[in-house]
């Protein structure tokens, strides 16, 4: 299988169009970038989270009034799958100083940095330890750690990245650690792309004023996620049980986190961790399909941190704010929604519509490319249409040989070569159309720079947590912010653990939130965390 | 939007497939994951991301009066006619211990933790198993050899699915062997980056801490101004 027809027929304009493009691009010459101001109007205008009727107010917990997308309202607004009688917490499974929910990069940082502290760390996850959207990674992760950068830049990139919303203190720490984090990396034996003399090779990524990128061929979140996995598989403090998720967070009689419910995925079996300290490191929500999008993220990306912290009595920050990825597969359907990273525009290919042309700045910020597309493709319509009735523009690979020479596709992009090549697409040679994708949780739970929440002993890392982008991140300050916030979780909840004396262990206040949901009138069947997507019968 | 429009569906085209030998009748179009979830599956273990990177879903299967044992990662590959198909979620591999920092780059550290990469027989069929085509046998060879830089660079997209290790004649824990390579080559093999760590350095002495602190106290309209003098380092 291949391109059908129509769209090779279509191709053919594109080619077209190529070399001038790259031309143009050469000299400097690009498709000019959009003011602040502009960029806000399309934003509006055309941006998913600015629909109509696809949000509503929250009826209850720390953050009632608030504005969050109705897909995940509906899981804040659930009843707990557990009755507090049902679960002995007398019996308990597991007693440990520091409890990790959640085997992704930011759960294994903050395991490894725990564990160096001196705590006894019981990391519990959902599918396999490194099944998360770590490993699904493939751009980069960001740094300030070349002679004509700076923490500060990286600081201004990001907050215009996020149109000024983000937390200064957060953000302030994650440029901070920066390189840092990337140094604990190279020592644990991540392989980053190098020059031959050590130089980190570094890459642009949309919004950046550097180029402060970088990368591990197109699987860095892969190479960080398996480095991480097999460095926490060495120490011997660190427990993780696989197939375990959280179900509810634990309190003790002071209102303070002291562990968690687990439950066996194949079995059925709850287990009782009690813990001095919790962190919640369970990643974002793109399998809830924010208004019927399809995802990048992985099969676990289900909010549940976010339901267990909240009930808690946690707030959110930015929830309102989903990140829809510009560059999602629409083409072959079987790839709908997989991500096509940003390093390939980063790289030199370029977007353009039905008619070769380029109609948008090739590495605005997200929202905004995302943007340009929507309206390239439903005002303007000049899009291409799939079989399956789907609309996409032309993200044009081949410019990358062009500019290059030939062969760089498929050495920079060995992944994305294969994944393509399997359904008979040489995106060396031909483009990839594509259509945003719900990509990232901006928002999350609120925390501090030391990730402590509003529940005493309860720590957050990772793209749980709201504040460090605002209302959009940049590429590759995600894997950044997962490294820093997991490794400043592990120490905080480490060193507290040293104090903390845990009371009796209760369930109180899940009980206190379904009466809270009833005393505001919601009935619903509808129980959280949701832990696995429901694609039975469907086609997923 | 995309998701709306495409419910305009062309293709009603079915097939059978054989899911641990039970017939089911599929669209022709979906993966192996798809079809399986369309069958009535519900997955918990055999998925993982669901876009080929994390190994969750290797995948054995057999074409209906062919020979041939063929390998796929189920969310990757496109279902066939009379596919017969199951799924391995999980293979036991030994994984021994490491600690990167009593260790050197040399080859008897490999061995000493898998001596069984001696027997490879050279027999190919880690590499005819990997559905990342990888030179498997290439890679375990380079091990044996010491030669870790080829063995990091052969395996870098080692997903760790186990299809070679469960295939393996000589019995050997290939994705195992592998990311030791890969993680010895990075840590003591490859060049370290010095602007790093003067970097590094120059953050612990403080060197920023009053420019960033300067930033943390701006009002957004002095850091709007501040952003829109940044120059733009050239592509
Ligand atoms: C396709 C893709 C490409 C990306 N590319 C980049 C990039 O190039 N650069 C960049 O910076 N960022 C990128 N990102 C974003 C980035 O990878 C993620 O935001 C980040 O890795 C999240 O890390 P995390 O540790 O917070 O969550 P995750 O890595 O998702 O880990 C969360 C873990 O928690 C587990 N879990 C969930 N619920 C429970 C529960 N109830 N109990 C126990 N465990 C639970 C999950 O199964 C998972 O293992 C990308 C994301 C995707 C999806
Ligand atoms: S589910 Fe991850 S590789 Fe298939």
């Amino acid at each position: 299988m291949s391109y059908p027809d129509n769209m090779l027929e279509n191709i053919k304009k594109i080619e077209s169009t190529r070399a001038r493009i790259v031309e143009e691009a050469k000299k400097g010459d690009n498709f000019p970038r959009l003011s602040l101001e502009d960029g806000e109007k399309l934003l509006r205008k055309y941006h998913p989270d600015y629909k109509d009727g696809t949000k509503r107010e929250l009826k209850v917990g720390k953050s009632k009034g608030e504005l969050v997308p109705n897909e995940f309202a509906d899981v804040i607004e659930a009843y707990p799958g557990i009755e507090p009688g049902e679960i002995d917490l007398e019996q308990v499974d597991y007693d440990v100083d520091v409890l990790v929910i959640g085997a992704g990069g930011a759960g294994s940082a903050a395991a490894l940095t725990a564990q160096e502290a001196g705590a006894k760390v019981l990391v519990a996850t959902k599918l396999r330890h490194g099944d998360a959207n770590t490993m699904m990674a493939e751009g980069g992760i960001q740094a300030a750690d070349k002679e004509e950068d700076s923490p500060t830049r990286h600081f201004l990139d990001a907050l215009g990245g996020g149109h000024f919303s983000n937390d200064h203190d957060l953000l302030a720490a994650m440029v901070h650690d920066a390189p840092a984090v990337i140094e604990w990396l190279e020592d644990l034996g991540v392989m980053f792309d190098k020059d031959p003399d050590g130089t980190m090779r570094t890459l642009h990524g949309g919004g950046t004023s550097r180029k402060r990128m970088h990368s591990a061929g197109d699987m860095t979140g892969a190479e960080i996620m398996r480095t991480l996995r097999d460095e926490v598989r060495n120490r011997e403090d660190i427990k993780v049980v696989e197939y375990e998720p959280a179900v509810s967070l634990i309190k003790d009689e002071t209102g303070g986190c002291a562990g968690a419910v687990l439950q066996n995925m194949e079995t059925g079996k709850f287990s009782v961790v009690r813990a001095k300290t919790v962190i919640i490191a369970t990643g974002g929500f793109g399998r809830l399909h924010i208004q019927g999008f399809p995802t990048t993220n992985h099969y676990g990306a289900t909010a549940d941190g976010l339901v267990l912290g909240y009930r808690a009595g946690c707030s959110f920050s930015f929830m309102d704010a989903s990140q829809f990825h510009p560059t999602g597969v629409i083409f072959p359907e079987q790839n709908v929604g997989l991500l096509i990273t940003e390093k390939v525009r980063g790289a030199g290919s370029q977007l353009v519509n039905a008619d070769g042309e380029q109609f948008v700045y090739p590495l605005e910020p997200r929202d905004i490319e995302s943007s340009a597309i929507i309206r390239e493709c439903f005002e303007r319509k000049k899009g291409i249409e799939t079989q399956t009735g789907r609309i996409g523009v032309w993200l044009d690979s081949p410019m990358i040989d062009v500019l290059e020479g030939e062969g760089t596709v498929q050495k920079e992009f060995p992944a994305k070569y294969r994944q393509f090549m399997r359904h008979g697409i040489d995106i060396s040679k031909q483009p990839m159309l594509i259509f945003p994708t719900l990509h990232y949780q901006n928002g999350g739970l609120k925390i501090s720079d030391d990730t402590s929440t509003e529940v005493p002993n309860l720590y957050v890392a990772g793209e749980v947590s709201g504040g460090i982008h605002g209302r959009n991140r940049l590429m590759g300050n995600s894997l950044l912010d997962v490294t820093v916030f997991g490794r400043r979780a592990g120490t905080a909840a480490a060193r507290k653990a040293k104090e903390v004396k845990v009371g009796t262990l209760t369930l109180r206040h899940l009980t206190a939130y379904a009466k809270e949901l009833e005393s505001v009138g919601i009935k619903t069947e509808r129980i959280s965390p949701m832990i696995l997507p429901d694609y039975v019968g469907k086609v997923g | 939007m995309a998701e709306k429009t495409a419910e305009k569906k062309v293709e009603t085209k079915t097939v059978k497939i054989y899911i641990m030998g039970k017939e089911y009748e599929v669209p022709s179009s979906l993966t192996i994951m798809k079809a399986l979830e369309y069958s009535g599956y519900k997955y918990i273990r055999g998925c993982g991301c669901r876009g080929g990177v994390c190994g969750a879903c290797a995948t054995v299967y057999r074409l209906q009066g062919s020979y041939k044992l063929n390998v796929g990662l189920a969310c990757q590959t496109v279902i066939e006619p009379d596919m017969y198909l199951a799924q391995i979620p999980f293979y036991p591999a030994n994984r021994a211990e490491h600690v990167l920092e009593n260790m050197s780059p040399a080859v008897e550290e490999i061995l000493k933790r898998y001596p069984e990469i001696a027997r490879c027989l050279c027999c190919n069929t880690c590499k005819k198993s990997c559905p990342q085509e990888l030179e498997a046998m290439e890679y375990i060879q380079a091990a044996l050899r010491g030669d870790l830089k080829k063995a990091a660079e052969l395996s870098f997209e080692c997903i760790m699915c186990g299809l070679c290790v469960s295939r393996c004649p000589a019995e050997i824990q290939h994705y195992n062997v592998a990311i030791l390579c890969r993680r010895l080559y990075a840590k003591y093999m490859m060049p370290k980056a010095e602007h790093l760590k003067t970097r590094v350095k120059d953050i612990e002495e403080g060197k920023f801490d009053k420019e960033l602190s300067e930033y943390v106290k701006m009002d957004d309209k002095q850091l709007i101004g501040e952003y829109d003098k940044r120059d733009i380092e050239a592509v």
